[in-house]
């Protein structure tokens, strides 16, 4: 199929625009089920007790969903955050430094979460 | 010459710059696209209430309760219900950015159709979660 796509390929300064652009859009597909499995299940919760919380982050289901919510999140997250900045500063030091450090605490929450479901779960 | 043409720093023919946010109109659509990147951001910070109710339960029994009774509070609550809302419009908004994405919904009506019906279900969604939260 002959699509415009080859055209934005490859352009601007750093040639990665294209992939920025479609990781946003893919991340955003997946969160739509993540997100509503995620309010449907805390909704539903019978009460919020700790064993009520263990027992359901625990499951190997939800610990398997609330992982991929959570790389989800943080991807989409930070992509979008990135725009922004680059949107409002245009001091170009300052930009890349607030960039940088907004991915380096969005990384480390991330990975700080998933470990967390990860000894919950295992 | 006006201070907003002097801003013009190369000093040859100052070009006409566009008119400032504040002198347009507002619009459904304008309000609901800068509300859509207000939401993004609110929810990037709103994501760490998930991170801190995991972690707290990774941590233990403690930590737990210390959250779980910040949560309980009515402050609390309200932070939880106003990140729900915020949620939904992002989450619905979203949907209709992918459709423009894929080429449908230019239409100036449709335009509108989807962004009064965004904000709609956003409210019906919003309000099932939180029946469901406290008759459940």
């Amino acid at each position: 199929m002959a699509t415009p796509l080859k055209n934005a390929k490859g352009l601007g300064s750093a040639k990665h625009g294209l992939g920025h652009w479609i990781t946003q859009r893919v991340t955003a597909l997946a969160l739509l089920p993540l997100t509503i499995w995620f309010v449907t299940i805390i909704a539903l919760m019978k009460d919020s007790s700790y064993d009520s919380a263990l027992s359901l982050v625990s499951n190997p289901f939800n610990a398997t969903f609330l992982i991929l919510l959570i790389i989800s999140i943080f991807w989409h997250a930070q992509l979008g955050l990135q725009v922004v900045i680059e949107d409002y500063i245009s001091n170009k030091t300052k930009r890349m430094s607030l960039i940088i450090i907004m991915k380096f605490i969005m990384t480390a929450v991330g990975a700080l979460t998933l470990l967390s479901v990860i000894r919950i779960a295992l | 010459m006006s201070d907003a043409l002097k801003i013009n720093k190369s000093g040859s023919k100052p070009r006409p710059l566009s008119p400032h946010l504040q002198i347009y109109k507002w619009q459904l659509t304008s309000i609901m696209s800068i509300g859509h990147r207000a939401s993004g951001i609110a929810l990037s910070f709103g994501s760490f209430l998930i991170v801190i109710w995991l972690v707290a339960l990774a941590t233990g029994p403690e930590n737990f309760l210390l959250v779980n009774n910040i949560i309980s509070h009515w402050f609390g609550q309200f932070v939880l219900f106003g990140f729900s809302v915020v949620l939904f419009y992002h989450m619905l908004n979203g949907i209709r950015h992918l459709s423009w994405d894929l080429g449908y919904g230019f239409e100036l009506s449709t335009v509108y159709k989807t962004g009064y019906s965004v904000l709609v279900v956003a409210i019906i969604l919003t309000t099932i979660t939180w029946l469901a939260v406290w008759l459940y």
